[in-house]
């Protein structure tokens, strides 16, 4: 038997992410100072991203991996993730008390995991990527052992990410009674060839994917996990997975449905379209009254799942381009907010309440105006980069005629700004009353700069970024 | 680009009358906190500044023509053909000029009164300066907006953070209020922008014409955001609590310059883009803005507090703006127009005044004062002025405003006309009523012995004082403004309704 070696060359960036979290696995062993680990991380997610780029396009392994635009426009959302989550991680592990070297090799594996899921061409390599990312994440979301939220936040999520992992393995199989096949491409032509889209096994299998997605991508009703996942979680994971599951819970979303069941369209938009509806009005309304900002988070990252969802029932590449634009968007305000959160915390002090941050404008008004420009940016005011984001996803939306959708969206999105402005009020508006003490490091500031420069720049010149989604997805 | 007549100055004068204010708010920002001092120094300079280098667009303005004037133009986000395109025209430029005005003003005025946060306060001042001038000199849509939502942000800080005992409340209202109603815009404009084949540019998008139901759809999506600001009834209630509660400066801004961003964007977007739908609902138009006059002058009569009361009396006089502008006639366009700035200048010259003595005194109810004429007797005089302006007394500019607008108002319609006329005499009323209470009668312990007007605030009230006068003898020095640009507008609304009914015709006479 002639066994030919497959071409390795698209999957570089992977191949040396995986050799890098080894390494890094391994260098925990003989370096004491956990502070250097990280730095080795983010060097080596720095040079990953360059080999991203040398990388060759093309698909291998058969068409099972593809490396295209929008895989690689994803990865660098991932890169960014898992670079600024770093950054606001090692003061905060360190306060935490658990500085252990294994947490920055899972954040790598489990980014080695979305990366996989952005380029699977196959339902198989999808769910081993998607597996590989959420298996690291359910330890890292129990990462502090002796706090029993966060033991919580991992047993919760595990239970329900291998029930929703059930479902997507459901939903796979059915699809292969269907078709015969588990490729991507392939199921698209035969659904087409055979005139499937509306068999009513099909739309099961939807029915089934759409539940394992949306409990990535925290759309409701498969949001459950969330608020308590993200409250126990440590805060530097809460950060990293509100960005890079969700995300690449988008970039899968995206392949499968407007790739394999792009004919079955009706079939998955007549789910989705109530899904986004009801993904933004739960995200939008619970969150207002919500006490921890964590938890306000969790709500609001529920809430921008509903807008992003638009992009993919506007099923054309100008949505998909809007939705991965407001995924990178997402990523740099989300990640700032929680730089400013991860702040508060400090030695005997939680400060993850609403209340911690009374009169924060007096005593540290830097870190306050920094906070505003996040949540407004959240809110989508101008002339901040959330603004953007979501002109890009409605302005495709009503061209593809969903006008009476992006209406819903808009006012979810005015309810929204109750929220997001009660933070505002609180640091400006009231006098503090307790001595909140910030902890600052360089690692952090790092962060918060260049997130604030990011959401300001791309807020008010956002041409290349557009340019860049758009080419991203010339070739999809 | 016929439409547009570039800027001919030496310098981007609509650029730098818009930056300057937050290039001096960056370097308040950029100040040391230990000495406070520097900030209001800088916000007044910079506003100083700008006002003087706003000053060549009314000395230099072209009155013949209807043309965007003073234009900038520069390719921004060529991904979705969006331009830096700045320019004024008759109807908008009077507004640059009061916004920069009252910026100095609004500094001045907060001069001694803001006393924490100082540097915060002088930052959200000039850039809620900045963006309501780039509101009203934005020729794209989308710049257009981007000025218009970006406001609320230091508005609000404005209103929440240096604002009465009840400003948590108030400041909310106003943004949520006014987000309802822009995000409804936003949707007609992405709407609006995909229908013209993806343009944002507003002088290429009123040369298009629409079909009649997406005009009406559209005509209620921007109303929903002009509607708010104005404020019309019924969506009024943000005022009162947000006027109420503002710091002097913030009330003086709100009344000056903001709300009018409404009545403006009727003028500027409303009536040209959708001229059928206008017409049509012409009739709602008037009897809300009638409801608003009487509503609000009514509800004058019985407020207690000083500028509860001017709030109210603004839900009135902005009734008679928008009612002018929907008398879709000259006389009602120029008078609204004009109204916009006498109330602009009267209610924001009110809302001053009771800033100098709630900085005495600390209270805003109108039954902690009675005498002050004899305590403050300078300041009594200026009161009275602009109370007489406020009522529309003949030799101030209230008059030549309501008189056009009255006179617009009966061309339209007869029994509007007349309603709207009680308006005023309700509004002489109250005003009057309210002065006697302050200024007259015995002198209340509370207030006695109180100092009169400093140089400050004296410099402060003049600038409206001489304007009050100046449209009130000689308004053609401002109403010849207008008159290019209004006749345009007229043109447009009436060719483009004229179009319209004779495709409906054509369409009638194909069915059959």
């Amino acid at each position: 038997m002639n066994f030919q070696l497959p071409d390795l060359a698209p999957m570089m960036p992977e191949l040396v992410m995986t050799a890098l979290a080894l390494v890094v696995l391994l260098a925990d062993l003989l370096i004491r100072k956990k502070e250097v680990i990280a730095l080795i991380s983010m060097a080596g997610v720095a040079f990953v991203a360059l080999t991203l780029f040398y990388a060759p396009a093309g698909a291998t392994f058969g068409t099972m991996y593809i490396s295209d635009g929008y895989s690689t426009f994803f990865k660098v959302i991932f890169f960014i993730n898992v670079i600024l989550s770093v950054l606001i991680s090692i003061k905060y592990i360190a306060i935490e008390r658990v500085n252990y070297g294994e947490y920055y090799s899972l954040i790598l594996f489990s980014t080695i995991g979305m990366m996989i899921m952005a380029s699977a061409g196959d339902l198989i390599v999808l769910y081993l990527g998607l597996e590989l990312m959420a298996l690291s994440t359910y330890v890292l979301a129990g990462f502090i052992r002796h706090d029993i939220k966060s033991n919580e936040a991992a047993l919760k999520y595990f239970l329900l990410g291998a029930f929703s992992s059930a479902f997507l393995l459901y939903g796979i199989s059915l699809v292969y009674g269907l078709t015969g096949t588990t490729d991507i491409k392939a199921i698209a032509s035969f659904i087409s060839e055979k005139g499937l889209a509306d068999n009513l096994s099909l739309l099961l299998s939807v029915a089934f994917l759409v539940v394992a997605f949306g409990f990535k991508i925290a759309a409701a009703p498969f949001h459950m996990w969330a608020p308590d996942v993200y409250e126990g979680a440590p805060t530097s994971i809460t950060a990293f997975m509100s960005v890079g599951p969700k995300a690449a819970g988008f970039a899968v979303l995206g392949r499968v449905f407007l790739v394999a069941f792009a004919s079955a369209k009706v079939d998955w938009a007549v789910i989705l379209i109530p899904v986004a509806i009801l993904t933004m009005a739960v995200g939008n309304i619970v969150a207002l009254s919500q006490t921890n900002i964590k938890r306000m988070l969790a709500y609001s990252s529920i809430a921008h799942a509903g807008y992003a969802l638009l992009g993919i029932i506007t099923a054309n590449n100008d949505g998909l381009a809007s939705m991965m634009n407001y995924l990178m968007i997402y990523a740099f305000m989300n990640i700032g907010a929680f730089a400013v959160i991860i702040m508060l915390r400090s030695e005997g002090f939680k400060g993850d309440n609403i209340s911690d941050y009374e009169g924060l404008a007096k005593t540290h008004p830097l870190a306050a105006m920094l906070m505003l420009i996040f949540m407004f940016s959240l809110t989508g005011i101008p002339p901040t980069a959330g603004f953007i984001g979501k002109l890009y996803i409605f302005m495709s939306a009503i061209n593809a005629g969903y006008t009476w959708l992006v209406v819903i969206a808009v006012i979810f999105s005015a309810i929204s700004a109750y929220f997001y402005l009660r933070i505002v009020m609180y640091m400006y508006m009231k006098e503090p009353k307790t001595d909140v003490s910030l902890t600052t490091s360089f690692s952090n500031g790092v962060a918060l700069a260049v997130t604030t420069v990011a959401v300001l720049v791309i807020g008010v010149l956002p041409a290349s970024l557009l340019e860049l989604a758009k080419a991203a997805i010339s070739g999809f | 680009m016929e439409q547009v007549i570039m800027n001919q100055l030496s310098y981007p004068i609509l650029s730098t009358v818009i930056f300057l204010p937050v290039l001096g708010a960056v370097l308040i920002l950029l100040s040391r906190r230990s000495w406070e001092p520097s900030a209001k120094w800088i916000a007044l300079g910079t506003s100083i500044a700008t006002f003087f280098l706003s000053l060549p667009l009314f000395l230099n303005f072209d009155k013949s023509t209807h043309k965007m004037q003073f234009a900038e133009r520069f390719s921004w986000i060529p991904e979705w053909n969006i331009n830096y395109f700045l320019g004024v025209d008759g109807i908008s430029v009077l507004f640059i000029l009061l916004s920069t005005l009252t910026a100095i003003l609004c500094v001045l005025i907060s001069w001694e009164s803001i006393k924490m946060k100082v540097k915060e306060f002088y930052i959200s001042i000039l850039l809620t300066t900045a963006f309501m001038i780039g509101v009203f000199c934005s020729l794209d849509f989308f710049l257009f907006y981007l000025f218009w939502e970006a406001m609320l942000i230091p508005m609000f800080l404005i209103i929440g953070v240096w604002g009465g005992p009840n400003r948590i409340y108030a400041a909310i209202k106003f943004f949520l209020y006014t987000l309802v109603g822009s995000v409804l815009m936003l949707v007609g404009i992405i709407v609006l922008y995909l229908y013209a084949g993806r343009t944002f540019d507003i002088l290429e998008l009123m040369t298009k014409n629409y079909p009649y139901t997406m005009q009406m759809w559209l005509f209620w999506a921007f109303f929903a955001a002009f509607a708010v600001k104005v404020p019309m009834w019924p969506v009024h209630t943000w005022l009162p609590d947000a006027h109420t509660e503002a710091p002097t400066a913030g009330s003086v801004i709100l009344a000056a310059v903001l709300i009018k961003m409404g009545a403006y964007g009727f003028l500027r977007f409303s009536l040209p883009l959708f001229p059928e739908a206008a017409k049509a609902m012409t009739p709602v138009m008037l009897v809300l803005s009638v409801i608003g006059i009487i509503y609000g002058a009514v509800i004058c009569l019985g407020q207690t507090d000083l500028k509860r009361l001017i709030a109210y009396s603004s839900v009135s006089h902005m009734g008679f703006v928008t009612l002018g502008i929907f008398a879709l006639n000259s006389q009602g366009l120029e008078g609204g127009i004009l109204q916009m700035l006498n109330h602009g200048i009267v209610t924001g010259a009110l809302f001053l005044s009771v800033g100098i003595v709630y900085d005495r005194t600390h209270t805003r109810q109108i039954a902690d004062y009675g005498g002050l004429a004899s305590v403050m007797p300078v300041y009594a005089a200026f009161f009275m002025v602009f109370t007489l302006s406020a009522i529309g007394l003949p030799a101030t500019n209230g008059f030549v405003g309501e008189f056009l607008i009255l006179l617009g108002g009966f061309a339209a319609n007869k029994l509007i006309g007349v309603l709207a006329c009680t308006g005023i005499i309700i509004g002489a009323a109250y005003m009057l009523w309210l002065y006697q209470r302050v200024f007259f009668l015995e002198i209340n312990n509370k207030i006695a012995g109180l100092p009169d007007m400093n140089v400050r605030e004296t410099i402060t009230l003049l600038p409206m004082l001489i304007l009050v006068i100046w449209i009130g003898v000689y308004p053609n020095a401002f109403l010849s403004f207008m008159h290019a640009s209004v006749q345009h507008l007229l043109d447009r609304v009436n060719s483009g309704g004229m179009q319209e009914a004779s495709i409906a015709k054509t369409l009638m006479e194909v069915v059959r």
